[in-house]
This record gives structure tokens, sequence and C-alpha cells, in this order.
């Protein structure tokens, strides 16, 4: 934590956005997201968390192939590719997390027969991926008006060696973490869709990460609202 | 999904429209789309937006053993995917007739032409060398794929810059970013493709075709360049037969192209490194347009988490406690250990049972039998109870074993002897390990076979 004090322009050369050093760990990255910026899929958004960045498109609801059609809802897709290499099992793993959560929220069974597409785009990896993902998603199957019962949001802690709790963690901080954990949690009574964790923590660590997730995802919604407002204010 | 078909009446507007010279979108027949390039915090990494058609390029390299007929030479590779989301029809395992057109394009392009210098990648001849490794995605598809990734190749291939390394004698040190600044590649020549779509039999040519007018387009014809007026590749695809002055106009007018591109992508590389070495903010976050309507910026927020672990008590408190802890694992022997006691067979009593003749059936039985028989339950209930499903045997009472309304049902059985020499083992080695009844059981079947 003592580097981020420096004000070298070597490391403010790693953070390139977020150039001020964050406090105790208990504060966001900037925060940016772009709507609307492909013109093929029917929605898509850029969600930028300090130096990670992700670009989602949705295509949906659209023709199914008849293997995968399911009678009475949606067959929702989620088709992660890595930046650099083939996709493996990493990516297959956060497809079926990111997927099991858009199924949480998405009103499937008003479009049966169909199929509802994500596709995040990991355009840079600084941290918190997970949740810029679940971000990104989120923003694209609004602007591609897919109807969801709330929304949701990703968010990123990491629990640093001496116990403190570290909210939307870069890479360095997640390397050197006992445990990063990642919760996706909905819009309207903020509880939890998704839970991802990694490393070594007590029940009582969870309870309380769950609480300071729960705590960072008002802010998150207020940014959610904030930017649709934004964007709706010229009809 | 698959692709939405051209209507008929487009295809002839867009027909007639390039027959009196005009473009839908109003460019002239000469005239490229905006180009714009953007570059992200690590090195090599940068969005190219040709009009609409965007695609993101990433380089990376790695140290290998080289190629055995090329000890001295660094490894180049080059991956374009087609990516879900730049256009419905791009389903994985649908792309490939077009996917390998352009793969194999952006190889000749880059590699071919020799545009780096692939000795300078080698670190210890034949045994280290780089490997560079370019993946390009393309994002949105509006026509000109191949010009829009030969142009973020070449800006991600000058924008990368690789660790250092020093060999002394035998030592070879590599430093990270932190120890010495990374070093770019050597790069001779920038070479671009340029696209000429052409249409009525080849008389009429479109440059930097859209993808309305890549669909209706007689042939296509691709010249790569750099700005030296060298011609790296050139392929003429789709089947129009054009003449060769038609060729040299067309290099003429991408001689032109190119020395625009590479001064524009050389304005774009001189700024990103000035912006870089002033200390001032670089990355994607800043090529978001602030005055965009669809675009949001909110700066870094503290997040007050103060009641934190009082919310995380009261939850606790209030919580059920935790179900039983599942009990450790039982070794019997190496390699066999039992957690839990497994559920009971909830088909009803089902009398002399008989045991399936495959392997995994008898080693799973075995086991449980001998579980069963560890915590004392009796020989002669071996197959009722608990563990896999049992065959019955067919000479007693008639099995009904589904509802189909077929007349005649021939069960089969497996031979009967086998069957008396298990139940005779398992009462005499009731102490033995389990482990070793399925190696002894196999071997007396078969004697009795």
């Amino acid at each position: 934590m003592e580097e981020e004090t420096h004000t070298d322009a070597k490391i403010r050369a790693e953070n390139g956005t977020g150039s001020s050093p964050r406090g105790p760990g208990r504060s966001l990255r900037h925060f940016a997201c772009e709507q609307n910026l492909l013109s093929r899929p029917d929605g898509s958004a850029s969600f930028l968390q300090g130096d990670t960045s992700v670009l989602a498109g949705v295509y949906g609801p659209a023709e199914v192939k008849v293997s995968k059609e399911i009678f009475n809802k949606a067959t929702l897709e989620v088709i992660l590719r890595p930046k650099i290499g083939l996709p493996g099992v990493a990516e297959k793993s956060r497809e079926r997390l990111i997927r099991n959560t858009c199924e949480a929220v998405v009103l499937g069974t008003l479009h049966p027969r169909t199929s509802i597409t994500v596709v995040p785009q990991v355009v840079s990896d600084a941290g918190s991926l997970l949740a810029c993902c679940l971000n990104a998603a989120c923003m694209a199957l609004v602007d591609a008006g897919v109807p969801m019962r709330a929304l949701f949001c990703g968010v990123a802690c990491a629990l640093d060696s001496d116990g403190t709790l570290v909210l939307d963690p870069t890479s360095k901080q997640e390397k050197e973490a006992r445990a990063v954990l990642t919760f996706a949690l909905d819009s309207v009574e903020r509880k939890l869709l998704m839970s991802s964790t990694k490393g070594l923590y007590s029940d009582t660590e969870l309870q309380q990460y769950l609480a300071a997730a729960q705590a960072a995802s008002r802010h998150v919604f207020r940014f959610y609202r904030e930017s649709l407002q934004r964007r709706y204010s010229k009809s | 999904m698959k692709e939405t078909p051209l209507s008929n009446c487009e295809r002839r507007f867009l027909l007639r429209a390039i027959e009196e010279k005009k473009r839908l979108d109003g460019r002239q027949t000469y005239d490229y789309r905006n180009i714009r390039i953007s570059f992200g915090t690590d090195y090599g990494c940068c969005i190219v937006e040709l009009g609409k058609t965007r695609v993101l390029g990433q380089v990376s390299c790695e140290l290998v053993s080289p190629k055995l007929n090329r000890a001295t030479e660094g490894i180049l590779f080059f991956n374009l995917e087609l990516s879900q989301m730049a256009a419905p029809a791009f389903e994985p395992g649908r792309q490939s007739d077009l996917l390998v057109k352009l793969n194999r394009l952006m190889e000749r392009c880059l590699r071919n032409s020799k545009c780096i210098d692939t000795e300078s990648l080698c670190v210890v001849a034949g045994e280290k060398v780089w490997q560079i490794r370019v993946d390009l995605h393309l994002l949105n598809h509006d026509g000109n794929i191949i010009d829009a990734a030969s142009i973020a190749a070449i800006v991600a291939l000058c924008h990368f810059r690789r660790p250092d390394v020093s060999v002394q004698g035998d030592e070879v040190t590599l430093y990270t970013p932190e120890e010495r600044d990374p070093v770019p590649l050597s790069i001779h020549h920038m070479p671009i493709c340029v696209s000429f779509a052409f249409f009525q039999q080849g008389t009429y040519l479109l440059v930097d075709p859209n993808e309305r007018e890549e669909r209706v387009m007689d042939g296509l014809l691709v010249i790569a360049m750099n700005k030296h007026r060298e011609i790296c590749t050139i392929q003429s695809s789709g089947g129009i037969m054009l003449l060769k002055d038609q060729v040299l106009r067309c290099s003429k007018i991408a001689g032109v192209k190119v020395a625009e591109i590479t001064e524009l992508i050389l304005k774009a590389l001189e700024n990103d490194q000035k912006v870089r070495k002033e200390g001032g903010k670089f990355g994607f976050a800043e090529s978001i347009a602030n005055q965009r309507i669809t675009a949001f910026k909110m700066e870094k927020a503290p997040i007050d988490t103060s009641d934190v672990e009082e919310k995380a008590e009261e939850i606790i408190a209030e919580a059920e406690p935790p179900s039983e802890v599942v009990s450790t694992p039982v070794l019997w022997t190496p390699g066999t250990a039992q957690i839990g006691e497994g559920v009971e067979n909830s088909w009803g009593d089902l009398e002399d049972s008989e045991k399936e003749d495959d392997e995994g059936g008898g080693d799973q039985a075995i086991i449980l039998d001998g579980i069963k028989m560890d915590t004392g339950v009796e020989v002669s209930d071996i197959g009722s109870q608990g563990g896999p499903k049992h065959w019955k045997n067919g000479a007693d009472a008639p099995i009904i074993l589904s509802d189909s309304e077929e007349e005649e049902m021939i069960i089969l059985e497996p031979d009967k002897n086998p069957k008396k020499i298990r139940t005779q083992t398992t009462s005499a080695k009731q102490e033995k390990a389990p482990s070793k009844k399925p190696v002894k059981r196999r071997k007396k079947k078969r004697a009795a076979n």
C-alpha cells in the first residue's frame, strides 16, 4: 500500500487513469461507461473500472437453434473470449457464472423459444475482471432492451495479508491478496445473485465482505441510474 | 443465427446508385471512412475504428525455443478472430471460409513481407527466441475487415514494448518492466492493406467498401503496400477479370491512400508516446468522448464501510447454525475410501439379487458389500440392501421391469454358476480387505467359464 503514495511518474504510468493514490482501500476506482457504441449488436456497452475495460455485446431475443431451444423461456448464452490465446477452462467457468447471474434477472419467460446471446470481450485486464464483465453485461442488456426484473452489478473485494478489505482491487492487489471475492448483487434489495471466491477466509469475514459489497453496490447502481438518465435526457 | 438475406430491392438500389457514381454514405469513389486509433494502458493494445468497423489488437511475447530450421530467428504468430458480437452470423464453427481467407491474407501481408526483423528477436541462437503473438478481435463488422485488421496489427506491433534481455556468456537475464524500460520491436516498414470492390464486370471500382457494398460487389482486389510504394501482397478474389492497367491504376491509388494512413498512424503513436512521457492520463478511459450522451464517467468514490462489522455480526447471530460437518473419510485400504454412508436402496424388497456381470458394477457392489459386512450386516442380505441396482434372477417370481405394451419380453440372464461361487467366497472372506476381492472373483469366474 505504501507504493501508492509515491507520485513517481512510473507508478503513475502503471495506473493510467487512476493517477491519484487510493485511500485505505475502501474506495472504488474511476468508472466510465459508454452504451450503444457498436452498430451490429442489438445492445452494446463498454464498461471501464480504472484500467480494466470490458466491451459487451448482446443479441436478442433472436432465432435459436432447435437443439438449444427451451419451450417456455429464452435460452441465454454467454460467450467470453480472452484477449490472448484460445479460450480455456477459466473462460468456461466465468461464462457459466455470468450466465447464472443473467438467468436470475432476465425475464426469459416473456420470450420463449428464442436466444439471448451476451458476448463480453476483455479489452484490458487490471483487476476485478469478473465484476467488470458483469457490469458490462448488465449495461449491454439494458441497452438491448431485454426485459429484466432487476439490474445487477458485480463488486470485487480482496483481503490482503493483514486482513484489511480492499474494494475493487487492482491486479497487483489481487495477486498479493489472501482471498479475492466477487459478488453479483441485484438492484431491488441488494440480494446476492452469485458469488465466486478464491482463497482463505472465515465465515464472519464472508458476511463482512458481503455487507461491504452491498454498500459499494449502492454506488454502482447510482452510477447506472445517472448514466441512463443522461442517455434518455433528450427524447 | 443465419445471415439476414439481402432483399432484391436493396440490391438493385445499391447497384443503381453505384452506376450513377453515388455511395450510400455520401463518400466519393476513392474516399476512406474516418479512421480512429486509440491505445490502452498496457503496451501493444489498441483499438482501430474504420468507420463503424472496429478491431481490437493485442501483441504479447514469450520466450520459446526456435523452430529447428530457423534457429536464429524469432517466431511471429498472427491470429484474427471474428468475435460473436461483430455480426449475428459469426457463430463458433460457422465462419471458417471467411476466417481462413482473412487469416491467410494477414499472414502474407505481415509475415512474408518481412516487416518485423525476426533476427533481432533471437536471444540465444538455437535455444531461446522471442515469440511475438498478435491477436486481433473483430468487434463490429461494417465492411472491409482486412484493412482495419492490418492497420490494427501494424499499430499494435509499433506500440508494443518487449522486456529487455541481456546475455553475458552463458547467463541470460530477463529484466522486468520495473527494472529496465521495455524495448520496442524493430520494424522495417509498415504494410497496410487497401481494398477495392469491383462492380459492373470490373469496370467500376470503389475504395473501402462498407458492409452493404461488399454484399453486392462482383469481386475484391486487396493490395498491401508500404509508404515506400512497395507492394507486399496482392490478391484478387471473386472471379472478376481485371485488365493490366486497372491493376496498375489501383496500385497508384493504394500508394496515395497508404501514405495518408501511415501518416495518421505515426501521428497517433507519437501522441500516445508524448502523453505517456509527460505522465498524463492515457488509456481507453480517456478515449471515451466526454460530450457524448451515451457516455458517462464517474470519478473514484470512497465507500463508507464503518458499519460492516455490526451488520455482519447481526446476520450471523440471526442465521441458523451451519449444517453438520461431513464425517471425515474412512480409509479402508490404499485407494479405497468411504465418505458418508450412501443412500438406502428405495426400490423396495428385492429377493435373490443377481449381480451385474460387468466390472464396473461388480467393483461398486463389492466395495459396498465390504462396507456393509464390516458394519455388521448379515451376509445373506448382501444384495438386497444398499448400493447399485441388482438384476433379478429370472427363475424366481416374474418381474415387471417396465410398463411397455410389448408382447414378448425376453430377459437375458448371466450364467448361474458365477453366482454360486460368489456367495461362497463372500461368506468365507469376511475379514479380508474388500479391495482384494474383485481380483479374485474375476479370476474364478473365468475359470468357471
